[in-house]
């Protein structure tokens, strides 16, 4: 029997997940910062656990233009990570990365497109390395994939995988502050079996 | 003008013209939108996954599902006075986000285009015909469904708006 009930997690559980997400952002900012040369804060996440009907509007409102970042995990954890940026930000982010202005009025360029999956890879990457040496499991993701769309249809894809779980998903809001503030989030969906094993690996 | 009225994920509502019912953001979902013309009462349904029996969940939420979310749909618009014979649908939706998503992996088929199988088959089996449908390809879609004329509006990030 899974430890785990998306529709009715225990306190202690959440407590342990947003712990996990925590860290998780804390070492993607730190990573952020060093890809940047600059200083970066973060802000405490905030930790939901969210009907599918409320993701959209709690994200800036369903339409927002964003870019989501999906890599496939692999392992002992097997789901898959998202991070997610508005729009505005990769277009401040991939700047600072090349060097030069991102056009707003212009589809992102090839360039900006293989700067942004790397921005995503390296952010993606410190996340779940912290969570592979906190649990002291192995951890690998695929070759990221880029989309950039309306939040809700990106969205869609991670919730779906929720779907199969129940009806709530779990969302990690971080709020990035460099010289403008940058929003992120990441969304992370460990199968059901996955959730076990991280628990049971840091003795829950 | 009416109403618009909106249909979140794993949602769904009905209403009777002049009002309009809306989702927004389709990704890999797909929006059913059925209507009987006569009486101009329609729904849409926003659904996440192509079929309710294959969940190890014991409860179903019944919109997320294209098997319980059409019929529940269908039920709710007979229910509201609409002529079960005279039903017709239209479909939008079932994207494939991400270029590798559900490539290698069990599932054979991306979760988008499952999802539109599903409820074309679904649909079938209620005998309701599918007038038009907007399905696949990569990218988003927000859909607002018209009982009044069964226009199906259907806008995308930096493409013209469709109407089917």
């Amino acid at each position: 029997m899974a430890k785990i009930d998306l529709n009715n997690m225990e306190g202690v559980y959440f407590d342990v997940l947003r712990e996990i997400g925590n860290i998780g952002a804390g070492n993607a900012t730190t990573a952020l910062a060093t890809m940047l040369g600059t200083k970066v804060d973060m802000h405490v996440p905030k930790v939901d656990l969210m009907e599918f009907k409320e993701i959209g509007e709690e994200m800036g409102g369903e339409e927002t233009l964003m870019a989501g970042i999906y890599q496939q995990i692999k392992g002992d954890i097997t789901g898959s990570i998202m991070f997610l940026l508005e729009e505005k930000s990769a277009r401040v982010l991939v700047s600072k990365l090349m060097g030069m202005e991102s056009n707003p009025e212009e589809p992102f360029s090839e360039m900006e497109v293989s700067a942004l999956q790397e921005i995503g890879n390296i952010i993606t990457g410190s996340y779940l390395s912290s969570l592979s040496s906190l649990t002291n499991l192995t951890i690998d993701a695929t070759v990221p994939s880029l989309c950039i769309d309306m939040c809700e249809a990106i969205l869609s894809v991670p919730a779906i995988e929720f779907a199969e779980l129940g009806d709530k998903m779990l969302l990690i809001k971080t709020e990035f502050t460099d010289d403008v503030k940058l929003e992120g989030y990441f969304v992370l969906v460990p199968d059901l079996d996955s959730y076990d094993k991280i628990l049971t690996s840091i003795g829950m | 003008m009416g109403q618009m009225i909106k249909v979140g994920m794993a949602d769904l509502k009905i209403c009777k013209a002049p009002d309009a019912v809306t989702t927004l953001g389709l990704g890999s979902c797909v929006g059913i939108a059925i209507r009987d013309p006569q009486t101009k009462i329609g729904g849409l349904a926003h659904i996440m996954l192509p079929d309710s029996t294959q969940m190890r969940a014991q409860a179903v939420n019944i919109p997320k599902f294209a098997d319980t979310g059409a019929k529940e749909l269908v039920n709710q618009l007979v229910k509201a006075g609409a002529g079960r014979t005279r039903l017709v649908a239209k479909i939008a939706g079932g994207a494939q986000m991400f270029a590798f998503q559900g490539t290698g992996n069990n599932d054979m088929m991306a979760v988008g285009e499952r999802n539109a199988k599903a409820v074309r088959q679904v649909l079938a089996e209620l005998k309701i015909p599918i007038l038009a449908e907007d399905c696949g390809l990569n990218y988003g879609r927000t859909v607002e469904f018209f009982p009044e004329t069964g226009d199906y509006v259907i806008k995308a990030v930096g493409k013209p708006v469709k109407t089917i």
